[in-house]
């Protein structure tokens, strides 16, 4: 407590440049702070996106959370039969990653369309998605799929049909 | 011809606000009384026009107008009357359009009513937002006319994006909308202010009310568009950390400070800098999240265009409004005097604080929303999710709830925490008793751990500014600040609740099945397919009972538009007073079992609410302060009344 009250005693002594300088001071500690926490804990908490050849080149610790985009290849898709399960490959053209997914798709999912799986690449190779993102509607499409569709897409196409 | 009247209202709106500007600018520096005397009919009007402009598309959306490119783009003429009106905004040109309406009646009702501050701070303070206006209504006309006509006239429109086809989007965007451009006019008051350097409790006073009412929206703007998200998407979550939702949190981080920030001006006249400081990033954060939510740099939902050229306008009307607010701000900060001083231990200490906390807060959620961008400039695609934001947030929050217990019970310049020790016993004691009872009974993460047992003690600390008063003579402000923060320890307790306790279950269910999730049993009574006016939908009925009680039916949807052709999911959800059963209703996995996804989350609802007890606190805290300032106006007209009879 005497820490406190020697505090509380204070301001008759402080100036009042000194009172206006310590307070600007502890703002920019606690501000700078924050700026090297959060620079900090950006470099471990982004999750990063991956084509398919990239994510087998960097290989992904199976702890992190990243997210993969392509093109799910026709005929890959099949449930599993507890219903919810499902498993398909996305490919970019030049790799192909086998993905398991536990839940309810959204609607535009389909074989031969893109789609961005977010989740952990495991051990075993098999991308576990927790989430998958699909094309919304026209107006609305993730970026890494708009690029991919104008770079990678029609080579997809072309080499699947 | 309606269009044209509204370009023509939005172009008189225009030249009115450059005739603010420049009136006001030269009024107050050349102190010619003749241009000054312009300034507030300028304002008024301009308000009424950019009102008018906005008026005439809201009849042209409800006519769906189809030679209007922006109608046919985002009409229909099946969609429900509520949504061709709700669709007047629900689009990059009419939010516009709204946002400088909201501008220029913002500007307006400054005009009319507030005469406290002296009349060369007003013109500045109206200069500057006719100068920010002006920016917008640029924007408007020149790369985002609303009224742009199409010829030929298509057969029929393109209708809008389903997901916003809810009554939740008819009131979230204005309400938000309300909230960040409501914050220009406490950005005008600093610039205004810091202009004259007539910085000190006048300007606080003055600019308050606003800061409370542009907050006030945006609680309930964040609130309700966080419990849209969560029903409409049928994701189960509630907030999603999505640049957009961000770009809201932010202004309300900033406006939060603000509004704490002019307290200890307006009472105590410290503080001066930073308050002035924070007026200035309120409604930049508020430009802010308009650039990156418009300009579409950043995928989002809500993202309504991708297209380069506005968000190139957007970051010039950002960088002159920001960039010379902060300039003005950095020759002027240094003259502005220094305040009254307080000890560390004070009311005013308390807030400090919890300001610096809050801004350390908004650099957080500022830098990880801007990550993505820097990143993709080197190279590298990422998204920040959850695993950046909730602990990094989580480090500031903690700190700055357990001051925001003990803050309303300091007294203002100098206490000392052993006068307040024994009031402060209960709650902590409640805390402490809470901690041990999550630690022995249950598994739960860290944060919510900390959540739930802060939000116990946060909810009694947060009443006890009220003990000992007489109920009847308490005043209203007093009456806002503990509900509001009541709204908090409630908020948080339903987070931290739905994320420690929540029961997820995915199944494949054949009709005549039950399912159980938590203390429900949930049976699959059948699937009927239903049609609405511009849609059909597969409809599960289902009967959920709590505990074996009495079952009650709900029915979850899979609806599929046809224009725009898109398939929505309508949750469904069943309310009791300890939380919330979630079902959403999926596809059929080809063998007669039908996808179900259910939740049951404990004490969820307790989110929103706490978000209007917050929004309910700012409500009384204003009506308090309005009532004061009439109370004082009614006065000093009597006074003036008496004085002018005695004369004669």
């Amino acid at each position: 407590m005497s820490a406190v009250q020697t505090q509380a005693a204070g301001p008759q002594g402080l100036k009042a440049k000194h009172q206006r300088l310590v307070l600007v001071v502890i703002a920019l500690a606690a501000l700078i702070g924050a700026a090297l926490l959060a620079i900090w804990g950006l470099r471990a908490q982004a999750s990063y996106f991956y084509v398919p050849g990239e994510i087998l080149a960097v290989r992904p610790a199976p702890d992190r959370g990243v997210r993969l985009g392509g093109m799910v290849e026709k005929g890959s898709l099949r449930t599993e039969p507890d219903g919810v399960t499902i498993g398909f490959v996305v490919g970019d053209g030049k790799a192909r990653v086998p993905v398991r997914f536990k839940g309810i798709v959204p609607s535009l999912f389909t074989e031969g369309s893109g789609v961005v799986a977010e989740g952990r690449l495991g051990k075993d190779g098999i991308f576990v998605a927790d989430n998958l993102l699909a094309k919304h509607d026209e107006r609305y499409v993730p970026r890494e799929m708009k690029d991919m569709t104008a770079a990678q897409a029609k080579q997809v196409v072309a080499e699947t049909q | 011809m309606i269009a044209e009247f509204g370009l023509a209202a939005l172009w008189l709106a225009a030249a009115l606000a450059a005739l603010q500007f420049l009136a006001g600018s030269l009024g107050f520096t050349v102190r010619g009384g003749a241009l000054g005397s312009v300034v507030r009919p300028a304002a008024m009007v301009q308000g009424v026009l950019a009102l008018t402009a906005f008026a005439a598309l809201i009849v042209l959306f409800c006519r769906t107008d189809l030679s209007v490119k922006l109608v046919a783009m985002n009409s229909h003429s099946a969609k429900p009357f509520i949504y061709k009106l709700a669709g007047t905004w629900g689009n990059h040109e009419g939010s516009m359009l709204l946002w400088v309406t909201v501008m220029g009646l913002a500007g307006a009702f400054v005009a009319a009513v507030e005469r406290r501050l002296p009349e060369p701070t007003m013109l500045a303070t109206l200069a500057g937002q006719a100068f920010v206006s002006l920016g917008f209504y640029a924007f408007l006309l020149f790369s985002s006319n609303p009224f742009e006509r199409l010829d030929p006239v298509p057969a029929e429109g393109q209708g809008l994006n389903p997901l916003l086809q809810d009554i939740g989007l008819a009131f979230h965007p204005p309400t938000l909308y309300l909230g960040y451009v409501g914050l220009s006019i406490a950005f005008s008051f600093a610039i205004g202010a810091l202009i004259t350097r007539e910085v000190g409790p006048a300007f606080a006073r003055a600019m308050r009310p606003w800061v409370l009412g542009a907050w006030i929206f945006l609680t309930i703007g964040i609130t309700a568009g966080s419990y849209w998200a969560y029903y409409e998407l049928g994701w189960g979550g509630w907030w999603f950390w999505d640049p957009v939702e961000n770009a809201s949190l932010m202004p309300w981080l900033a406006a939060t400070a603000l509004l704490h920030s002019a307290s200890v001006l307006a009472a105590r006249n410290a503080l001066r800098v930073w308050t002035v400081m924070l007026g200035v990033v309120a409604f930049s954060m508020s430009m802010v999240g308009t650039f990156l939510v418009r300009s579409g740099i950043l995928t989002s939902v809500h993202a309504f265009a991708v297209d380069p050229e506005r968000g190139t306008f957007i970051l010039a009307l950002l960088a002159i409004n920001i960039g010379g607010a902060l300039t003005l701000f950095a020759l002027r900060a240094a003259s502005v005097t220094e305040g009254e001083r307080f000890a560390v231990v004070s009311r005013e200490g308390a807030l400090v604080f919890n300001n610096v906390m809050l801004s350390a807060i908004l650099g957080i959620v500022l830098f990880g929303t801007l990550y993505p961008l820097l990143a993709e400039a080197l190279g590298a695609k990422v998204s920040v999710g959850p695993p950046y934001f909730n602990p990094m947030s989580a480090l500031f929050a903690v700190p700055m709830l357990l001051v925001m217990a003990v803050g309303p019970l300091l007294r203002w310049r100098r206490d000392s925490f052993a006068r307040i020790r024994a009031s402060l016993a209960i709650p902590a004691a409640l805390t402490m008793l809470a901690a041990i009872g999550l630690a022995i009974r249950v598994q739960i993460g860290v944060l919510p751990f900390l959540g739930l047992a802060l939000a116990i003690g946060l909810a009694v600390a947060s009443l006890l500014p009220l003990k000992g008063c007489d109920f009847r003579r308490t005043p209203l402000p007093v009456w806002g600040m503990v509900i509001a923060h009541l709204g908090i320890a409630v908020a948080l307790f339903g987070m931290a609740s739905e994320s420690a306790f929540t029961v997820e279950k995915l199944v494949a269910a054949r009709v005549g099945e039950t399912t159980p999730v938590g203390p429900w049993n949930v049976k699959l009574v059948g699937i009927e397919p239903v049609a609405g006016p511009n849609w059909t939908a597969l409809e599960g009925e289902m009967h959920a009972s709590y505990r074996g009680g009495a079952p009650a039916t709900i029915h979850p949807q899979a609806r599929f538009f046809w224009a725009p052709p898109q398939q929505t999911s309508e949750s469904a959800l069943l309310t009791r007073w300890n939380g919330q059963l979630y079902v959403v209703l999926g596809e059929e996995t080809g063998d007669g079992r039908w996808q179900l996804r259910l939740w049951w989350k404990p004490f969820a609802p307790l989110i929103w609410l706490g978000g209007l007890l917050i929004g309910l606190g700012g409500v009384l805290a204003l009506l308090g302060r309005v009532a004061s300032d009439l109370r004082r106006i009614v006065a000093r007209g009597k006074i003036a009344y008496r004085r002018q009879r005695q004369g004669r």
